[in-house]
């Protein structure tokens, strides 16, 4: 067997060699067990304290939101303002400019809803302060945020009829310094002992070999690249993400990075098991998503490999696959297994540019981030796959006649209603923005912008259109990632992707959160023989399809303009 | 929202703390005992520095092995790739140009044994590295413009070849500028 995809099934064998006992631990720090870290309790006492906040309060769904939106607002207007006014704050040795309103508005949201779009480059338009008491601090608490909600709901499911759902500031306390610090530590250590900056100095400037004046940018790099993948974040210390290789050294490195941004998603699906203590319910789970994971990356592995047709029509062989955007200690198959990684969780990281994969590949990445619930980000993968749960619930229940129930609680038209709503809002707002941004191109608007709509796109034809589509499917799935060509730190891009961002997020948090904590509330009906199991592979099977059909439905017109046009104009 | 507000602000005080301030300077603490402190690891020559080296660098001559085609030239001052689509005309063009170039500068090289590599731009722009297949078949330009033997280059590339990750992930690799150092220390 080749290096190369003996590389990739390494990975994720011990992706999930972690993910598993990760699971279980991050079950008992929600239940309050014992655990290895106890010696962080003082630490956090001293903290509560301070904080004036009584960790055993505990909090109804509507309280939890409440705390969330609060403190997320708080964290938004924080970010904005050092962004702006980041060339007057210490730390910039390179001298970097401050940004402008618009694009500190998107940035600040992008950081703040765990997408991490970014329309600067991060050796020029932030600073190693912003960096640092921006970028780092949201890429912990943005990611801490999504588990925090997702304890609640798992609190939910765990009792009989219940309104009380946990302390958010506990779990968003403890999610830090329990789970994301100590594993970042470990990946950052392990980044700088492999060549990646870790001090505070400035860019380099150096002769090279053959005499050219060359920079080389640096900063205290690592620890920022560690909770980005562990955080599921994906924005990168470098402009060219995790392909720079300052930012992403070697094989183990890359193998670090893609475990990294793996193992929280996944170990959360575990910790559902052994939280609510149905283990069966969790592995249906796991079962589906890796089914989902799996016929979207096989697709992608095989175009890479393949090249591409065009090079290969000019009598270049391409036995090392195709290479523009690629790097060549990577090789492509590490860089299509990181590409379908990176869209199914919604990190956004990347080690190969996106906008110069091949047609299948592309629309295995769009796919992915459509669907947006195959292990996805950390804590609302699964808060988005719970919406897809109580859809199957529903429509299992109409098709053999019984009133839907999840968990001894009947499924009613308040609930439906608001899982309809979040299924839908996914598809209205990438395609309400592609459109706009398509009508922009196609009738000629903003001849007075600064950026002209005509000089948006850096490929013609369906490629084009490909750029638009792909954007907007990152922003609303709070990835990051991008098919870079695109001219995007202008206005209509900075707001037009800064609204989808805020939408995307919170109100996917919101919603799952609302119907656990009124499912909760309601009698509690014991299981019978008439009770439609949610444990089965049947139920995984139902639930697989209803994910299927809504992101096929919805999202084939477009695509069959972009990805799937180009396919068939290449092949 | 009162009854948050204030608990919100002081948490996010301290989470501020413990994120930004106290978990960098820990991580650049624990690098200063790594190669190269923390600062990126260098590559000198006669004791000055001449490159990093995990960043690769550009080389147009034809005596020297010749890295990637870059969209930065390899000034790591930014970093990025050419975000070219698979099915653009224009880059299509620019793909065909490096290939005849390619083959006026290395006379008898067969069109189907290039390397994709040496015709398609690294994501970085910053790539170090060849495949041992990129720098193999640069040999016999070399060899003949410095006078050496190529079965002595030959081995010198194979010396320079980093196998996989344990012998078992990955390609293998070759660095460019290593091996142009080791290239100008053959007499």
């Amino acid at each position: 067997m080749n290096t190369e995809l003996l590389g990739i099934i390494a990975t994720y064998a011990i992706t999930l060699l972690i993910a598993f006992p990760l699971g279980r631990y991050i079950a008992k720090v929600f239940a309050g067990q014992r655990t290895l870290l106890d010696f962080m309790g003082p630490l956090e006492r001293g903290i509560f304290r301070f904080c004036g906040i009584d960790p055993r309060e505990e909090m109804n769904w509507k309280q939890h939101l409440k705390a969330l939106l609060t403190i997320n607002m708080l964290w938004f207007v924080y970010a904005f303002f050092l962004l702006i006014f980041q060339d007057k704050l210490p730390l910039n040795p390179d001298q970097n400019v401050g940004q402008t309103p618009d694009l500190a508005f998107n940035t600040a949201i992008s950081f703040l809803v765990n997408c991490n779009l970014q329309h600067y480059s991060g050796e020029s338009g932030v600073t190693y302060f912003t960096q640092l008491f921006v970028i780092t601090f949201l890429q912990f608490v943005s990611a801490a945020t999504g588990i925090a909600a997702l304890v609640a709901v798992f609190k939910a499911l765990r009792q009989k009829t219940t309104s009380q759902l946990g302390n958010f500031w506990d779990h968003l306390l403890k999610t830090t310094t329990r789970i994301l610090l100590p594993i970042c530590i470990v990946i950052a250590g392990i980044l700088a002992f492999r060549g990646t900056p870790a001090s505070f100095a400035g860019k380099d400037t150096i002769v090279t070999l053959q005499g050219d004046t060359v920079q080389v940018s640096r900063g205290p790099a690592a620890g920022m690249i560690a909770i980005k993948h562990l955080g599921t974040n994906g924005g990168g210390w470098f402009g060219a993400n995790s392909i720079h290789p300052l930012e992403n050294p070697d094989y183990l490195t890359n193998m670090t990075e893609a475990i990294a941004q793996l193992i929280i998603p996944i170990a959360m699906v575990f910790a559902l098991g052994f939280f609510i203590q149905r283990k069966k319910f969790a592995y249906v789970i796991f079962g589906v998503m890796t089914a989902g994971m799996l016929a979207l990356l096989i697709p992608t592995i095989i175009s890479e490999v393949g090249g591409n047709p065009a090079i290969s029509q000019m009598g270049i062989s391409q036995a090392t696959g195709a290479m523009e955007g690629k790097e060549v200690r990577f090789g492509p198959t590490a860089t299509a297994y990181w590409s379908t990684i990176t869209t199914i969780v919604s990190t956004g990281s990347v080690n190969g540019f996106h906008d110069s994969t091949m047609p299948m590949t592309g629309m295995m990445q769009l796919i992915a981030m459509m669907t947006n619930c195959f292990y996805g980000g950390c804590g609302v993968g699964i808060l988005n796959y719970f919406i897809f749960i109580i859809i199957a619930v529903f429509i299992s229940g109409l098709m053999v006649g019984r009133t839907p129930e999840f968990m001894g609680h009947k499924v009613e038209a308040r609930e439906m209603k608001i899982a309809a709503i979040i299924a839908l809002l996914h598809p209205f707002l990438i395609l309400a923005g592609t459109a706009l941004s398509s009508f922009a191109i196609a009738h000629g608007w903003g001849a007075g912008w600064a950026t002209q709509p005509g000089a948006w796109l850096n490929n013609p034809g369906y490629h084009g259109f490909s750029e638009m589509l792909y954007e907007y499917t990152s922003a609303a799935a709070n990835n990051g990632s991008g098919f870079e060509g695109l001219t995007d730190n202008n206005i209509f891009w900075n707001v037009s992707t800064g609204f989808v961002l805020i939408l995307s997020r919170f109100l996917p948090i919101i919603g799952p959160v609302a119907i656990a904590g009124i499912l909760a509330s309601k009698k509690h009906v014991p299981e019978s023989a008439g009770t439609l199991r949610t444990d089965t592979a049947t139920f995984g099977i139902m639930t697989f399809a209803v994910i299927v059909i809504i992101a096929a439905l919805a999202f084939f017109p477009a695509l069959a303009l972009g990805p799937i046009a180009e396919y068939f104009s290449l092949y | 929202m009162k009854r948050y507000f204030f608990p919100a602000l002081k948490l996010t005080l301290v989470l501020v703390l413990l994120t930004a301030g106290i978990y960098p300077l820990m991580i650049a603490g624990i690098a200063k005992m790594a190669p190269g402190k923390g600062d990126g690891v260098t590559i000198e020559k006669n004791g000055l520095v001449v490159g990093y080296a995990n960043v690769g660098q550009q080389f147009t001559g034809d005596n020297y092995f010749q890295s990637r085609p870059s969209a930065v030239g390899y000034n790591s001052a930014g970093s990025g790739g050419s975000n070219k689509g698979p099915s653009n005309p224009d880059y299509l063009q620019v793909v065909k140009d490096r290939i005849d170039t390619f083959l006026v500068h290395n006379p008898g090289v067969k069109r189907s044994d290039i390397p994709a590599e040496l015709v398609t731009a690294s994501g970085s722009g910053l790539d170090p590295h060849l495949s041992p297949e990129g720098a193999l078949i640069q040999v016999p330009r070399i060899a003949k413009l410095r006078n050496i033997p190529e079965q002595k280059l030959r081995d010198l590339v194979n010396e320079q070849t980093k196998a996989p990750l344990a012998g078992m992930f990955g390609p293998a690799t070759v660095n460019v500028l290593k091996l142009n150092l080791a290239l100008d220390e053959i007499k």
